[in-house]
């Protein structure tokens, strides 16, 4: 486990690395920031003073030194247009994203699950074909799409709940959070339920297959056998086995939804981070894309790790069958 | 479609009740369509900045929605030589912290503003000029500036007022090169803080909320008297569909910009559209330099743009109302000037240059160009209303003159990095005047370019015209008014005689609203509470 463990963090290293120089070079090759950031009527002396300050009158691969010096030091710039450290700049959004990510994820798993167990259990039922052939929809239809026809029918229409932004915040464990009020909980439910549909019909789809697949091993056949209850055996076996894809899927899909929720968030003009990177793309502020897309990387490759550990803890077959070499 | 649009109406019935409701609490809410880099006035030289500002921070004097130059904290203001003007200063005027403001509040802001850290565009270009402040009594100040200096009164309404009080600099002295005794100035980002943000505007900051809202309160002690809001939150919306969505959702009353295709659905649910023309210009340049330049061929070697039959020609070809009424939906106004009448310096008979398809093209065929030529049209695809869809109705109507056009379109950052760069030969751009006046965009577009006089910077077209230069120049060193204004006009009229730029329309600014409200259209397209009023 300790040599699997290390390979993996060696493997993560060299993809933060790799990655790093990649962002970099691309984000500096397009536009010039102070083009964007200077008023029209800034003069020759005041250009020169921005670029001056912004440091951008170094050569790239000087820039390019600096910047992997520093963020070996854990520091990745400061944002052109905030003239604060871009990490910050994101940090202050990173709660609303993650409150938005963990909200859909329990959606997600709320909804999924037990329809895809249903659907499995049942595969030719009205029912379970039924919930098979509505998830195709929720694959399919385009996330900004589903997101304006909410509004349009739950905000314009019906005035059920809000159309966009996030709502008070309270502060819980020094974690400022908006889902303990129902003010807050109105603001999230959009959102969160567009966010959620997508990962909601992957789920629905990974759980049939695994309950169906479940169903007919063994060890369910024998605890039949026993005279399990119907219940208990759907409850505690088919369950837990069926979980395995469900959680790996789900922990990648996480990640992706704290690091691209851009659509999500301009469609509802949801403060996060996805919004956040939008409005720096079209501002230049290299900064804050850079440590974006650092922080990203780093996200998928910790959550990939969470994911392998916790697929070891679900499945002991993993523990015990460890590659070698 | 009738049928659809039945639960809309009668969902506006409980609206408008609710806001009748509502008035006792008197709450606003505007959805705008950039968010604010920072709370320091000083900050970032950007129009949502300067917007926002104006709610918490007031300067001595200030735009008007026609951005003429009125009173704010100063009272009255007038040249007392060449390079002196003097400025008699508002009494009884408190900071919504209650410290008095006097002139030692003025002398801090302009020491503060050159040594902002980190400023991404700085308001240094507005108080360049000043050398010197006196402060004979405690209601006057003079100004003396290196060079005459006609705007000063325009500039000063960029420079906002801070507390010399809240930052210790009570004692601080005014010098050109570094003002002393100013104590330590401070960082932008702790303007964030409500008992940072002190201004003597009619709002008091509450709580900044990067990215989500901002909210503000009534300034009890404003010196203006009554204000309407109790509370204003901005709210920062940038894509268009979610920010017309929140006003018909209710959930903002006011929103900047809503797109004109929306405008019908908008007004069908029972809310409001104001319109008011800007101070931007859109327009196009023409390289006119020696070379044939980037884009242009089948010319033979010349460059066909230095001849001004062939801009005129180009601007006859153009169908001006045609792109008002097509392309922009009515919402646009056919521009002969750089900026609208009746902004300070504009012609009141500057009229469009009329579509003549027959004389553009005897003017190419004087010109030399016959069958025409081949060109590209640079423009931005995101920047200007509709920017890129003009572009394509410009290059139609140019074809049927004979100059074959295409058009190359793409993100602003990215037009504007190589327009700098000098990549284009033919390209469509705008132009808003910050100080509202001729003599912002005859410096910028058609002066002769020189980076460090500060003159041509956006005349990136290499037109030249010493006659035109002198004209403004003299215009820029003329404190008088009335005099200044008959110079620009007549450098306005030269330069549209010369087509040293081709203006097509003056962009027209919409914000739609609840209709329980009325809205002060702006030309600088600001969105002020203090402009929002419950209409009776």
């Amino acid at each position: 486990m300790l040599v699997y463990l290390i390979r993996r963090i060696g493997q993560s290293i060299l993809v933060v690395a790799v990655m790093a120089t990649l962002v970099f070079l691309s984000i500096y090759a397009i536009g010039n920031p102070v083009d964007i950031l200077a008023s029209q009527d800034a003069d020759q002396q005041e250009l020169d003073a921005i670029t001056r300050r912004l440091g951008l009158d170094r050569p790239m691969y000087e820039q390019f030194g600096i910047f992997v010096w520093n963020a070996l030091q854990g520091d990745l710039g400061r944002s052109f247009v905030y003239a604060k450290p871009a990490v910050d700049v994101i940090l202050e959004r990173f709660p609303a994203t993650m409150e938005l990510a963990f909200v859909a994820l329990v959606f997600s798993i709320v909804i999924g699950v037990p329809l895809g167990v249903i659907a499995g259990l049942k595969p030719d039922s009205f029912v379970g074909r039924s919930i098979m052939s509505t998830s195709i929809l929720g694959f399919s239809l385009p996330n900004f799409w589903i997101g304006l026809m909410f509004i349009l029918l739950f905000a314009v229409q019906l005035r059920w709940l809000p159309a966009s932004g996030r709502g008070p915040v309270t502060e819980v464990l020094g974690m400022p959070l908006t889902f303990v009020t129902w003010e807050g909980l109105r603001h999230l439910i959009l959102p969160a339920v567009t966010l959620a549909l997508y990962k909601a019909s992957l789920v629905i789809r990974i759980a049939q297959a695994g309950t169906r697949d479940v169903m007919l091993q063994d060890y369910i056949r024998f605890a039949r056998a026993k005279g399990l209850s119907h219940r208990r055996i759907v409850f505690v076996h088919v369950l837990k086995n069926m979980m395995i894809p469900v959680v790996t899927v789900l922990g990648l899909e996480l990640g992706s939804m704290i690091a691209f929720a851009v659509v999500t968030e301009s469609v509802f003009a949801y403060p996060g981070m996805g919004k956040l990177l939008i409005d720096s793309i079209s501002r230049l502020d290299r900064p804050v894309i850079v440590a974006y897309l650092m922080m990203t990387v780093v996200i998928f490759v910790i959550i990939n790790l969470v994911v392998d550990l916790l697929y070891a803890a679900i499945d002991p077959r993993v523990r015990l069958s460890e590659p070698k070499g | 479609m009738k049928k659809g649009f039945r639960p809309l109406v009668l969902a506006a019935v409980p609206l408008t009740m609710m806001a009748v409701s509502q008035a006792g609490a008197a709450d606003l809410t505007i959805g705008l369509a950039a968010e604010p880099t920072s709370m320091d006035p000083h900050f970032h030289n950007l129009a949502p900045n300067n917007a926002m500002r104006q709610h918490i921070f007031e300067s001595l004097t200030e735009a008007d929605e026609n951005q003429l130059t009125q009173p704010s904290l100063a009272l009255s203001w007038q040249p007392t030589g060449d390079t002196t003007w003097e400025f008699k200063i508002r009494e009884g005027v408190t900071f919504s912290d209650g410290t008095p403001f006097s002139a030692t509040d003025v002398i801090y802001s302009i020491c503060r503003i050159p040594r902002v850290e980190g400023s991404p565009s700085s308001f240094t270009s507005f108080i360049r000029d000043i050398v010197e402040i006196d402060v004979p009594d405690e209601s006057t100040i003079v100004f003396t500036t290196s060079a005459p200096s006609p705007l000063l009164p325009t500039n000063l309404a960029s420079v906002a007022i801070l507390s010399a009080a809240a930052f210790g600099g009570e004692n601080v002295e005014f010098g050109a090169e570094g003002c002393e005794n100013a104590g330590t100035y401070p960082a932008s980002a702790d303007f964030a803080d409500p008992a940072v943000a002190v201004g003597t505007g009619p709002y008091k900051l509450v709580n900044y909320n990067p990215g989500d809202r901002i909210t503000l309160t009534r300034n009890e002690s404003y010196w203006g008297g009554e204000v309407e809001w109790d509370n204003v939150i901005l709210r920062p919306i940038p894509n268009t569909g979610a920010r017309v969505a929140a006003l018909l959702a209710g959930d903002v009353d006011v929103v900047e910009t809503p797109p004109i295709q929306d405008f019908d659905r908008i007004r069908s649910s029972g809310f409001e559209i104001e319109q008011g023309l800007s101070n931007r210009v859109i327009y196009l340049h023409t390289n006119s330099g020696e070379a044939v330049p980037p884009g242009v061929s089948g010319t033979d070697g010349r460059n066909p743009f230095a001849d001004v039959r062939v801009r005129e020609a180009v601007s006859k070809a153009i169908d001006r109302n045609a792109i008002v009424e097509r392309v922009m939906g009515g919402v646009a106004v056919a521009a002969g000037d750089l900026l609208p009448y009746p902004l300070f310096g504009t012609r009141e008979d500057a009229e469009p240059d009329a579509f003549d398809a027959d004389r553009a093209r005897e003017l190419l065929a004087e010109a030399g160009f016959p069958d025409g030529f081949e060109v590209t049209l640079f423009t931005p695809n995101d920047r200007y209303i509709n920017d890129e869809r003009v572009a394509q109705a410009v290059a139609q109507m140019l074809a049927r003159i004979g100059i074959r056009t295409s058009v190359d379109s793409m993100t602003a950052s990215t037009f504007f990095s190589r327009r700098g760069q000098g990549d284009y030969g033919f390209w469509l751009a705008g132009w808003g005047a910050a100080s509202g006046e001729m003599a912002n965009p005859l410096l910028a577009l058609t002066a002769t370019r020189d980076t460090d006089a500060g003159t041509g910077l956006t005349n990136l077209q290499q037109y030249s015209n010493p006659e035109l230069d002198a004209l403004i120049a003299e215009a820029r060193r003329t404190v008088d008014d009335d005099a200044r204004r008959a110079l620009l006009q007549r450098a306005g009229k030269m330069a549209m005689d010369d087509y040293a730029t081709i203006p097509l329309h003056f962009e027209v600014t919409p914000w739609a609203f609840k209709s329980s409200l009325s809205l002060t259209p702006r030309v600088d397209q600001y969105t002020l509470a203090m402009g929002v009023s419950a209409a009776n």
